[in-house]
């Protein structure tokens, strides 16, 4: 089995048959990360407990009791979900070294199913951030930076200039999970998504990036950026995968008083063939200013697939959408400045050596142990909170979003079944240009067509759709209504076979995948 | 000079009697070493999140239901933030916006005069009830400079009383948190041993003229017992009524009641002016409540509260069980409040009379004079009384059969005191207290006595 395969179409049986042990997966994974240790995707690599867990997993398929699908299977966590006895930083300085005496469950869900768990992958500092640039451990780079299809579109450069200066940003803040899944070092990864965090990065890197309902997936045990809002994040290789994935993790926890009580039973994606019922909506309003024309037209293009294959394609309105950004913002900082307010440097983490009085340390211990970003979100956060601004900001907020959830709310019950649009403004930018502006600024532009649909809690996913003129991918986002992830990732799947996205030529992987290489030329298998 | 009209108000802090914490699972126990009973959300490790306890809002619901409140089917929980070491997440949840009760009031009795003999009833209205999680502790180590902090209590359930600024004195506000103290032992939703810090006491103390607006309040805390409140209370009114008169003005400040001294000092300014930010707690949907009307037919019991089942098996509440000795019994009102004021004192009175002939209300003398009074001498309480109600039920059938004088009978009482394990009739024959009945061997005694004394008998008869 190579490492492009889809999980439950091949490598599951492949493992069953014998064809491949967990062991040889997981080596193979380890291998790869050691040879893209210059994408700084990871922050910790767990090789000792990884081969233990494939060494286990490999005990069962010999038994012929594995697990399920994921048994076996080599993947990766962003480094905000708590991980017992394995480093859990979130990119800061004020969790470095620290290490959490409990798994969070959605961990432990994937640890329970048999998968291996290869590290912990790199992100902005707390999940803030649409770069996966912030975080203490440095910027993360998009594998595409190095792929034959990137290097053949970019205008080359003086002689002295090699590609370490043209590199391009994974997006953020999941950019390390999506990173790690691009460049087929594993086969999932968990990424976590509060205003596009999981998707926005999975369009610049060219993979599936799943958001679910908010209330759908626990969140115990995830580090949050805005309890409101924040979901776990899936990025996988292939809409089939993302599937797989959401059957092992979804459903109630009662250590989380956010998840639906409902029962939830995992599916298989069919294989759509008949659209005729579909309808598909084209919100206005995501003809945002700033998108690039590359990105219209694959949009336009994307629309007339549908309606040339018989589904109702129509136009619809979200009007509040151009205030959900300065909603967002808000509504973000204050629950940022609540939930930072643990981190004194008493209980765990960081701890100032300045001692003259309680007030002091906590004071240095917030400013050694977190970054600009971070504090500066603390602190507007603050303001939005006070007494004297609470009405006007905060319950302001709450009432925007409510009418934000309304459009979508109004749409969906107007018949139309599944939203389309773009993900991203255009594709990756070089590091140079996009730290040429600061967090706030980009976040507030990238984040754009995202993060409505956490401020509506409604499920989205972006696949990877084709490559821009640069020889970068261009996602194009699919919202759906709220639990309904089945419907939405089928016509997903749908999409993803019709645009047959190319697979990513890295050298690097060449060389470790002994696999059906030359056969594949779409990251999607019927 | 203006008579000044003092107000006080209260807020009372319960800590709720529960196995687990209000948002988590660790245990609840008094005493417990250092940081043994903090799990991972009381330590606020990142990533945890809040858990409501069925017992605890059962708990707030009882209380609310015995203080004639409304419960709220929908309440909601806040942030409250601020910084300090005995608070680990920044932050406190509780009730701010909609608490779980509102608008309920309690009814206590005060002694005109010292002699118990004549009982008022008064009333103070309780604001409301909220659920709020305890902090944990802090020690300042000042030789070291160092502050230890224990986050056993960090987490535990409270429920906040606030009772309105109804009260005008130390008494009052004393006798009201007896009452409510004895309502919550009753109900069993928290122990309230104010020494234990289950119950905690804060008084907002104003005074102003009458016919003009009240005046700046203080807020006076560190107060340990139910005494200190009363103390505290009258002290602080003192204070702002000689501050004022003396031309100074009251400043709205937070002061600790210091026992020693018997007196109220400026508090080391803890919060200053705080904005605590309230914000709306993100991890806790708003908590529903149902009552037999507004139950769903489908719902999972285990999942719901009903309010109206809780309030079918209220017990009987310290008034009710008052006026059931008074009218079963024929005791006085002053006497059925102070055998509900002892624990354990009416069982002893019901178990003493089960056990006599001699009319209850001949028996409560016995219990409220000697038996009390000497339980309060040697500072025991009713379980641990050596006399128990089967051997005072003895003695006063000794007496009652007029076998004994009662001037015995509290010669044999002191006698059972030592808890030498003797019977009253033990004592009574080792002692010779019999009372003589037969009228010929009295004669006889008479007799005898007269005619050893003649001479005394002599000059008496001859006036």
């Amino acid at each position: 089995a190579a490492l492009k395969d889809g999980l439950r179409s091949q490598v599951s049986a492949a493992l069953k048959e014998g064809r491949v042990t967990p062991t040889e997966l997981c080596q193979r994974c380890l291998a790869l990360i050691k040879s893209t240790k210059f994408l700084n995707a990871y922050i910790t690599v767990a090789e000792e407990t990884a081969l233990k867990q494939a060494e286990e997993s490999e005990e069962r398929y010999k038994r012929g009791q594995p697990l399920g699908i994921l048994d076996g299977i080599p993947v990766a966590v962003k480094d905000n979900f708590n991980t017992a006895g394995i480093e859990t930083t979130c990119a800061s300085n004020m969790l470095k070294g620290y290490i959490s005496p409990y798994n969070a469950t959605v961990v432990q869900k994937l640890l329970d199913h048999g998968a291996v768990l290869l590290g912990k992958t790199n992100l902005d500092e707390f999940a803030m951030g649409s770069g996966s640039t912030d975080g203490v451990f440095g910027p993360v780079r998009n594998p595409w930076s190095y792929s034959k299809q990137y290097k053949e579109k970019s205008v080359p450069k003086s002689h002295s200039e090699d590609e370490e200066s043209n590199w391009v940003i994974t997006g953020g803040s999941s950019g390390g999970s999506a990173a790690a899944v691009s460049s087929f070092t594993c086969f999932a990864a968990l990424g976590s998504d509060t205003g596009g965090s999981t998707r926005n990065p999975a369009a610049h890197c060219g993979v599936v990036g799943l958001k679910p309902t908010y209330g759908l997936i626990s969140r115990h045990g995830l580090i949050p950026l805005v309890n409101s809002m924040d979901v776990p994040g899936i990025l996988t290789r292939c809409v089939d995968d993302a599937a797989v994935l959401l059957g092992s993790l979804a459903g109630h926890d009662p250590k989380d008083s956010t998840t639906i009580q409902d029962d939830f039973k995992p599916f298989e994606l069919p294989n759509l063939t008949d659209v005729s019922k579909l309808s598909i909506g084209i919100p206005k309003e995501y003809h945002a200013p700033g998108l690039s024309s590359e990105i219209l037209a694959l949009w336009s293009k994307a629309a007339d697939l549908f309606k040339n294959a018989g589904a109702k394609v129509v136009e619809v309105s979200l009007p509040h959408t151009r205030y959900s950004i300065v909603c967002y913002h808000v509504l973000c900082t204050a629950e940022v400045a609540s939930n930072m307010a643990r981190f004194d440097g008493l209980e765990y983490g960081h701890r100032s050596d300045v001692k003259d009085s309680t007030e002091s340390m906590y004071a240095a211990t917030r400013r050694e142990g977190f970054n600009d970003v971070v504090r500066g979100r603390i602190l507007s956060g603050n303001y939005f909170l006070l007494k004297q601004n609470y009405e006007k900001y905060f319950v302001k907020a709450q009432k925007v979003r409510r009418l934000i959830a309304n459009d979508f709310e109004k749409v969906f019950r107007s018949g139309v079944d599944v939203l389309l649009t773009p993900t991203t403004l255009s594709d990756a930018a070089p590091y140079t240009e996009f730290i040429q502006e600061d967090n706030r600024t980009r976040s507030a532009q990238d984040d754009i067509l995202t993060q409505a649909a956490n401020m509506a809690g409604l499920p989205a996913i972006n696949v990877p759709t084709a490559l821009s003129e640069r020889g970068l991918p261009v996602g194009l986002q699919f919202i759906g209504r709220s639990f309904q992830e089945k419907q939405l990732l089928t016509v997903a799947k749908w999409f993803e076979k019709q645009v047959q996205f190319p697979v990513i030529q890295l050298e690097e992987v060449k060389r470790h995948d002994y696999g059906v290489f030359q056969h594949q030329k779409s990251a999607s298998f019927s | 000079l203006a008579p000044w009209i003092p107000v006080v108000g209260l807020e009372i802090h319960a800590q709720i009697s529960s196995n687990s914490k209000l948002f988590s699972g660790s245990q609840v126990q008094f005493a417990a070493p250092p940081n043994s009973l903090v799990s991972f959300f009381d330590a606020s490790l990142p990533g945890t999140l809040p858990v409501l306890n069925r017992r605890c809002v059962e708990a707030a619901v009882m209380t609310g239901l015995a203080l004639n409140c409304s419960i709220n089917k929908k309440s909601l929980f806040d942030r409250k933030h601020y910084f300090y070491a005995d608070l680990p997440a920044g932050y406190q949840i509780t009730q701010q916006r909609v608490p779980i009760a509102v608008n309920g009031s309690l009814s206590y009795s005060l002694c005109i005069d010292s002699k118990m003999s004549q009982m008022v009833t008064k009333t103070v209205r309780i604001k409301q009830i909220q659920l709020e999680q305890d902090s944990g502790k802090s020690l300042h180590d000042d030789t070291r400079c160092q502050t230890l902090v224990d986050l056993n209590r960090a987490g535990v359930g409270l429920m906040e009383v606030v009772m309105e600024p109804d009260m005008c004195c130390g008494e009052e506000a004393a006798a009201a948190v007896r009452e409510l103290q004895l309502i919550l032992q009753t109900l069993g939703s928290s122990q309230a041993v104010m020494a234990e810090g289950q119950l905690r006491v804060d008084a907002n103390v104003s005074v102003h003229h009458p016919g003009e607006p009240y005046g700046v309040r203080t807020e006076v805390k560190n107060i340990n017992s139910i005494r200190f409140l009363a103390k505290a209370v009258d002290y602080e009114i003192q204070r702002q009524i000689e501050e004022l008169e003396n031309g100074g003005t009251i400043l709205n400040e937070t002061r600790a009641f210091d026992s020693k001294l018997g007196c109220t000092v400026p508090m080391r300014d803890k919060e200053g002016k705080q904005d605590y930010r309230f914000m709306p707690e993100p991890n806790l949907p708003p908590l529903i409540l149902y009552d037999a009307k507004s139950l769903p037919a489908n719902m999972n019991h285990q999942q719901v509260i009903n309010i109206d089942w809780i309030h079918e098996r209220l017990p009987d509440l310290p008034s009710v069980k008052r006026e059931k000795l008074v009218e079963q019994y024929g005791i006085l009102p002053e006497h059925s409040f102070t055998l509900l004021n002892e624990d354990g004192l009416a069982e002893f009175f019901e178990s003493v009379v089960k056990q006599t002939q001699m009319k209850p209300k001949k028996v409560i003398g016995w219990i409220l004079k000697d038996l009390l009074s000497y339980l309060k001498q040697h500072s025991l309480t009713v379980k641990e009384s050596p006399v128990s109600s089967f051997l005072l039920a003895d003695l006063l059938n000794l007496l009652e059969k007029k076998e004994i004088s009662s001037t015995a009978a509290k010669q044999v009482l002191a006698e059972l005191w030592k808890g030498e394990g003797k019977t009253p009739l033990e004592i009574v024959k080792r002692q010779k207290l019999e009372l003589l009945q037969d009228q010929k061997e009295l004669e006889q005694i008479c007799q005898a006595v007269i005619d050893g004394q003649e001479n005394e008998v002599i000059m008496m008869v001859l006036g």
